[in-house]
C-alpha cells in the first residue's frame, strides 16, 4: 500500500495524518481527563459523559450567537468566555446529578453504568426537544481560520493548533490541581482510603461531589473545544463515549499520564491507518488492537499501586 | 440476595411454585395471547419474545453469576446473521437472480462487484449446518473472549466496557464490509425456509408457536442450571469470589461456561428474530440494542427467570406503543426506567411481586408465601398486550 507514493510524499502524509490524529487526540484527552477523574478516582462509570460534553458545546454555540448579535466588537474573544461558562454549566449539572443519583450508588459500579446510561438518554432527548435535532456549528473568529503552510506539501489548520494548545494547558492545570494542590491531595486521600480520610477530618461527601463536578466541568470545556473542529448535535456525545472509555481503561484507570499516552496511541493509530484503509476498517483495527492488548494486560498501560 | 439451601432428598429440579409459574406463562403465550390478539399484534409479541432469549441469558450471566455483558447484541446478531445467510442463499437461487451479472449470489454482493460466493458463506447452504452454527458460533466466540478475559481475572466494570467495545467493533465491521454482510441495510428480502414460504400469515403464526416452544425449553434449561450445583457455585462466586476460589473451584471456568450459555441463548433468539421478522441488520447488534437488552432483564428482575420474560414483553410493548403515539416521550421513559430500576426497585418486577403481591396471595394458595423469585402475575402484562 506504500508503493504508490514517493518517500517525500509519504513523509508529508504521515505528518498531515499525524496532525489530524493530534486533533482527535485533543478531543480524546479532554474527554478522557474528565472521565479519568470520575472513573479512575471515584470508580463511577459515567455513561452520560458525552452528554456533559455536548452541553458545553451548546453553551459555546449560544455564547457565540450572543456575541455575534449583541457584542460583535468582542467576537474575537467570545471563545474564552464560552469556555468558562461551559465549565460551570456542565460542572453544576454534574454536581446536581451526583447529589440526586450517583451518591446513592458508590458501592454498585455496574448500576451507575445503567443509571447514567438512562441519564444520557434523557439528556439527549432534552437537547433534541430544546435545541432541535439539527446539528449546529459555531462561527470561528477570524484569527482562528486558515492554515499555516510549513512546507510545500504540509499545512496545518490554526483552529487545530489552538485546540491542541488548549488541551495542553488544561492537562497541565488538572495535573497541578490533582498532584500539587491541597484539594487534590484530599481527593487522592479519599480514593486511597475513604474511612481513614474521613477520620482525619476530610469531608468525603463534599470531595466526591466536587470531584464529580470537576470531571463534568472538564467535559464541558472539551465540548467547547469540540465546537472548533466539528458541529454539535444531540447525539454527538454518544459517538465518543466508548472510545473514551477504552482510552481511560487502556491507559490504566488511575493514571493521568497513562490516559494521555493511550489517547495518543489510539488517535495516532486510527488516523494514520485511516489514510491507507477505509475509515471503518481503521477504527475496527484500532479498537480490536486495544481490546487484545487489554486481554494481555488487563490493568492497562500504566499502573499506580493503590492500597485498598 | 441469597438462595436458600435445597431441601435434602429433592430430586426434581423445579419447585411446585416454579411449575405453576411456567404453566401460567405457557398458557398466557400459547392460549391467551393468540386468542386475544390479531395476527399483526401477535407477530409483535413473537418479535419481543426473541429478545426474551437474550434476557434469559442475562439472568443467568448477570443476575446469578454477576457478569454484566454489554455485548449480548453481538451474540444475538451472530445467531441472526447465521440464519439470515442461510435464508438469503435460499432466496438467491440462479433462477431468482438471473438478472444479476453473477447469478446465484445474494443481490447485495452483486451490487458490490463481488463475483463469487465468499468461502464462509458456502457452508450456510445446508440447514443442518446453519442450525448448528446458530448455537456453536456464538458459543465459540464467547469461549474465546471468556477464556482470554476471565482467566486473567478481568471482571466487573472492565468486562462490561470491553464487551461494549466489541459491540461497537462488530457494528462498524458489519457496516464497513458491505459486500460480505449487506452493510447498514443488513440482509433483507428473505423468503423461504427449505421451500416453505415464511412470509405468509400462517407461516408467521407457526413460527410464533415454534418460538414460544423454544423459549419454554430454554426456560426449563435455565431452571435446571439454576438449581444444579453449578448454579449454586455461580451465586456463591458472585457474592464472594475469593472464598469460592480458595475452596478449590476454578472460578474462571464457571464464568466461561455461563457466558457461553448466555451467548447461545441470545443467538437462538437472534435466529428466531430473523425467521419471524424476515431480515437482520446491524441495528440489532450495536451498543444501544445491547444495553437495551440489559434493561429488559433489569425491569423484569435480574434474579428471576420468568420475570425477565415479562420484563421484556412489558418494556417492548411500552416502546412500541409510546413510539407510536408519543415518540418524544419514549426516550424520557426509557431513560427514567434505567434510573428507576437502579435506584428504586433493583430487583425489578419480580422483586415487587415478591414484596407486595406474593404475601397476599399466600393464604389463597396454602402457604406459598415464601416463594422466591416468583414471576409477576399476568396482571400487569395481559392488559398491556391486549391494548
Amino acid at each position: 500500500m506504500f508503493a504508490d507514493y514517493s518517500l517525500a510524499e509519504l513523509g508529508s502524509i504521515f505528518v498531515m495524518q499525524g496532525f489530524a490524529g493530534l486533533i482527535l487526540f485533543s478531543v480524546f484527552v479532554l474527554m478522557a481527563l474528565g472521565l479519568a477523574i470520575i472513573f479512575g478516582q471515584m470508580g463511577v462509570i459515567n455513561m452520560a459523559h458525552g452528554e456533559f460534553m455536548i452541553l458545553g458545546a451548546y453553551v459555546t454555540y449560544f455564547t457565540s450567537q450572543f456575541f455575534l448579535h449583541f457584542l460583535p466588537s468582542l467576537f474575537n474573544i467570545y471563545f474564552f468566555v464560552a469556555m468558562i461558562l461551559a465549565f460551570f454549566a456542565s460542572g453544576a449539572l454534574g454536581m446536581a446529578v451526583e447529589w440526586l443519583m450517583i451518591r446513592r450508588l458508590y458501592k454498585r459500579p455496574l448500576d451507575t453504568l445503567l443509571a447514567t446510561w438512562g441519564l444520557s438518554l434523557i439528556l439527549q432527548q432534552v437537547y433534541r426537544s430544546v435545541f432541535g435535532p439539527r446539528e449546529v456549528g459555531v462561527e470561528l473568529p477570524n484569527w482562528m481560520m486558515g492554515s499555516l503552510a510549513l512546507t510545500d506539501t504540509i499545512e496545518v489548520q490554526i483552529n487545530g493548533l489552538f485546540v491542541m494548545g488548549l488541551t495542553i494547558a488544561i492537562t497541565i492545570a488538572v495535573a497541578l490541581l490533582m498532584y500539587k494542590s491541597a484539594w487534590g491531595k484530599q481527593v487522592r486521600a479519599v480514593v486511597q482510603n475513604r474511612v481513614m480520610a474521613g477520620a482525619v477530618g476530610i469531608n468525603t461527601e463534599q470531595i466526591d461531589r466536587n470531584t464529580f463536578g470537576l470531571g463534568c466541568g472538564i467535559a464541558g470545556v472539551a465540548g467547547s473545544a469540540f465546537t472548533m473542529i466539528g458541529s454539535t448535535g444531540p447525539t454527538s456525545g454518544q459517538l465518543y463515549i466508548v472510545d473514551t472509555f477504552l482510552v481511560v481503561v487502556f491507559g490504566g484507570a488511575q493514571s493521568l499520564l497513562g490516559t494521555i499516552a493511550s489517547a495518543f496511541t489510539i488517535s495516532q493509530a486510527q488516523s494514520t491507518m485511516e489514510f491507507f484503509l477505509s475509515g471503518s476498517m481503521a477504527k475496527v483495527l484500532t479498537l480490536l488492537g486495544v481490546v487484545i492488548i487489554l486481554m494481555l494486560r488487563p490493568q492497562g498501560l500504566f499502573v499506580i499501586k493503590v492500597r485498598r | 440476595m441469597t438462595i436458600p439451601a435445597p431441601k435434602s432428598g429433592r430430586t426434581f429440579f423445579l419447585r411446585p411454585q416454579d411449575v405453576i409459574g411456567i404453566l401460567a406463562l405457557a398458557i398466557l403465550l400459547l392460549v391467551v395471547l393468540p386468542l386475544a390478539l390479531d395476527n399483526f399484534r401477535l407477530q409483535f409479541v413473537g418479535k419481543y419474545l426473541t429478545y426474551a432469549f437474550v434476557a434469559l441469558g442475562l439472568v443467568l450471566c448477570w443476575g446469578y453469576a454477576g457478569i454484566l455483558s454489554l455485548g449480548q447484541g453481538v451474540f444475538f446478531g451472530l445467531g441472526g446473521y447465521c440464519m439470515a445467510m442461510y435464508l438469503k442463499l435460499q432466496a438467491s437461487s440462479v433462477e431468482n437472480t438471473k438478472i444479476q451479472s453473477t447469478p446465484g449470489i445474494p443481490d447485495f454482493m452483486d451490487w458490490n462487484q463481488i463475483t463469487s460466493l465468499p468461502w464462509f458463506w458456502e457452508p450456510f447452504r445446508s440447514f443442518g449446518f446453519t442450525s448448528l452454527a446458530v448455537i456453536v458460533v456464538p458459543a465459540l466466540f464467547a469461549l474465546l473472549l471468556g477464556y482470554a478475559l476471565f482467566k486473567r481475572r478481568v471482571g466487573g466494570v472492565y468486562f462490561a466496557i470491553i464487551t461494549q467495545a466489541l459491540a461497537a467493533i462488530m457494528t462498524i465491521l458489519i457496516v464497513g464490509q458491505q459486500g460480505y454482510t449487506g452493510g447498514i441495510n443488513g440482509i433483507t428480502d428473505l423468503r423461504s425456509l427449505h421451500g416453505w414460504d415464511i412470509r405468509t400469515d400462517s407461516a408467521k403464526t407457526i413460527l410464533y408457536f415454534v418460538c414460544v416452544g423454544l423459549l419454554l425449553g430454554c426456560i426449563l434449561l435455565a431452571y435446571y442450571v439454576k438449581s444444579s450445583k453449578l448454579g449454586r457455585i455461580l451465586v456463591a462466586m458472585r457474592d464472594k469470589e475469593d472464598r469460592v476460589r480458595f475452596s478449590g473451584y476454578d472460578v474462571s471456568s464457571f464464568k466461561i461456561f455461563v457466558f457461553c450459555l448466555a451467548a447461545s441463548l441470545s443467538a437462538i433468539g437472534g435466529a428466531m428474530f430473523t425467521l419471524q421478522v424476515g431480515f437482520m441488520s446491524p441495528s440489532f447488534v450495536g451498543i444501544v440494542p445491547s444495553i437495551e437488552m440489559v434493561i429488559y432483564t433489569a425491569v423484569g428482575g435480574r434474579l428471576s427467570i420468568l420475570g425477565a420474560i415479562y420484563g421484556t414483553l412489558l418494556v417492548n410493548w411500552a416502546k412500541t406503543s409510546f413510539s407510536e403515539s408519543f415518540p418524544e416521550l419514549w426516550l424520557f421513559g426509557l431513560g427514567g426506567l434505567f434510573i428507576a430500576v437502579v435506584l428504586i426497585f433493583p430487583n425489578g418486577l419480580a422483586g415487587l411481586w415478591q414484596t407486595y403481591v406474593a404475601p397476599r396471595l399466600g393464604p389463597l394458595f396454602g402457604g406459598g408465601a415464601k416463594r422466591r423469585a416468583a414471576p409477576p402475575a399476568s396482571g400487569p402484562v395481559a392488559p398491556a398486550a391486549a391494548e
